[in-house]
């Protein structure tokens, strides 16, 4: 089975979603999906790539969905870490020092994307600094 | 010809003979006149065949208009970009101007270079604790173990950094 044939329905669940600057390439072995959705479609995708290769163990598959590219500054953000506090940090990385902590469930303001992974946040106590995104969910 | 001279000669009867040639000679450039310029419609037909026999031109539409064959459609590289056109040009096919390659050609997967993606997931991986990885060529290896729930959000947030691919399989699942 071709990866076309083996993601034909994650492809196709893409295309119909309406996916902004969706891009399907293949290169040596693996398929590459890039584009730009709702948190809801990111999801629904990933449920159906888990579907169609349990556990992700096929190696053949990179989706990159974002769905916080449409984030725009000033946007509200819910931390929502599974239990514990997220860190505020003096730069983009882990490696760099700790300069505050914002609770679960508490609401930052994005002030800055540096890239995908990190944005710079300021929270309501007026404490700033960069946060990882995967923890950070636009408030609706 | 040579049969018709021949036989005049036979029959000695060069007036005859000299009309048969006229005759022959009229009938080829009626026959010549009569042969129509090929249809584009033949023409988009027969370069259809060809690129439809070759797998590197797959996903390619051909448009023919007045003789110009235009070749549309995704390559996966610059080779199969050229090659596809190549093979149309090659093929001579009768009625053919020109042919205007318009295949578009898919960008390479960008792939983040180790040093920035190691750092990449190293911080994605630290709120997964017990799951460790390591990057060689742009591919994620991941070991340790990792709860079932949580292994979709890990891997959305590997997926994110642009790897070459992620590979699971020295991590355990529970």
């Amino acid at each position: 089975m071709t990866l076309a044939e083996k993601y034909k329905e994650l492809t196709d669940t893409a295309g119909a979603a309406g996916v902004a600057n969706l891009q399907i390439r293949e290169q040596d072995g693996v398929m590459y999906i890039d584009g730009e959705t709702t948190g809801p479609v990111k999801q629904q995708l990933w449920d159906i790539y888990g579907k169609v290769d349990p556990d992700y163990a096929g190696g053949d598959m990179v989706l990159n969905i974002n769905s916080i590219a449409g984030v725009a500054e000033g946007t509200s953000l819910t931390v929502t870490t599974n239990r514990t506090n997220l860190n505020i940090r003096k730069g983009p990385g882990t490696d760099q020092d700790i300069v505050g902590k914002a609770a679960r469930g508490e609401v930052v303001t994005l002030v800055k994307k540096e890239n995908d992974q990190w944005w710079y946040v300021k929270t309501a106590d007026g404490e700033e600094g960069y946060c990882y995104t995967q923890y950070l969910t636009p408030v609706n | 010809m040579f049969f018709l001279f021949w036989m005049s000669k036979i029959s000695n009867m060069k007036k005859t003979a000299s009309f048969l040639l006229i005759a022959v000679a009229a009938l080829s450039i009626s026959f010549t006149a009569c042969k129509s310029k090929p249809k584009d419609a033949d023409i988009k037909t027969a370069v259809e065949k060809i690129l439809a026999a070759d797998e590197m031109s797959k996903g390619t539409t051909v448009a023919v208009d007045k003789g110009v064959v235009t070749i549309t459609g995704e390559c996966k590289d610059d080779m199969c970009k050229q090659h596809c056109g190549q093979m149309v040009t090659d093929a001579k096919i009768k009625g053919v101007k020109e042919v205007v390659n318009n295949c578009s050609v898919a960008p390479k997967v960008e792939v983040t270079a180790d040093d920035s993606l190691t750092k990449a997931v190293n911080d994605a991986i630290k709120s997964f604790s017990g799951v460790t990885a390591s990057v060689k060529d742009g591919i994620v290896s991941l070991g340790g173990s990792i709860k079932k729930a949580d292994l979709q959000k890990l891997m959305m947030a590997l997926n994110a950094l642009k790897p070459k691919k992620v590979d699971t399989a020295g991590l355990t699942k529970n």
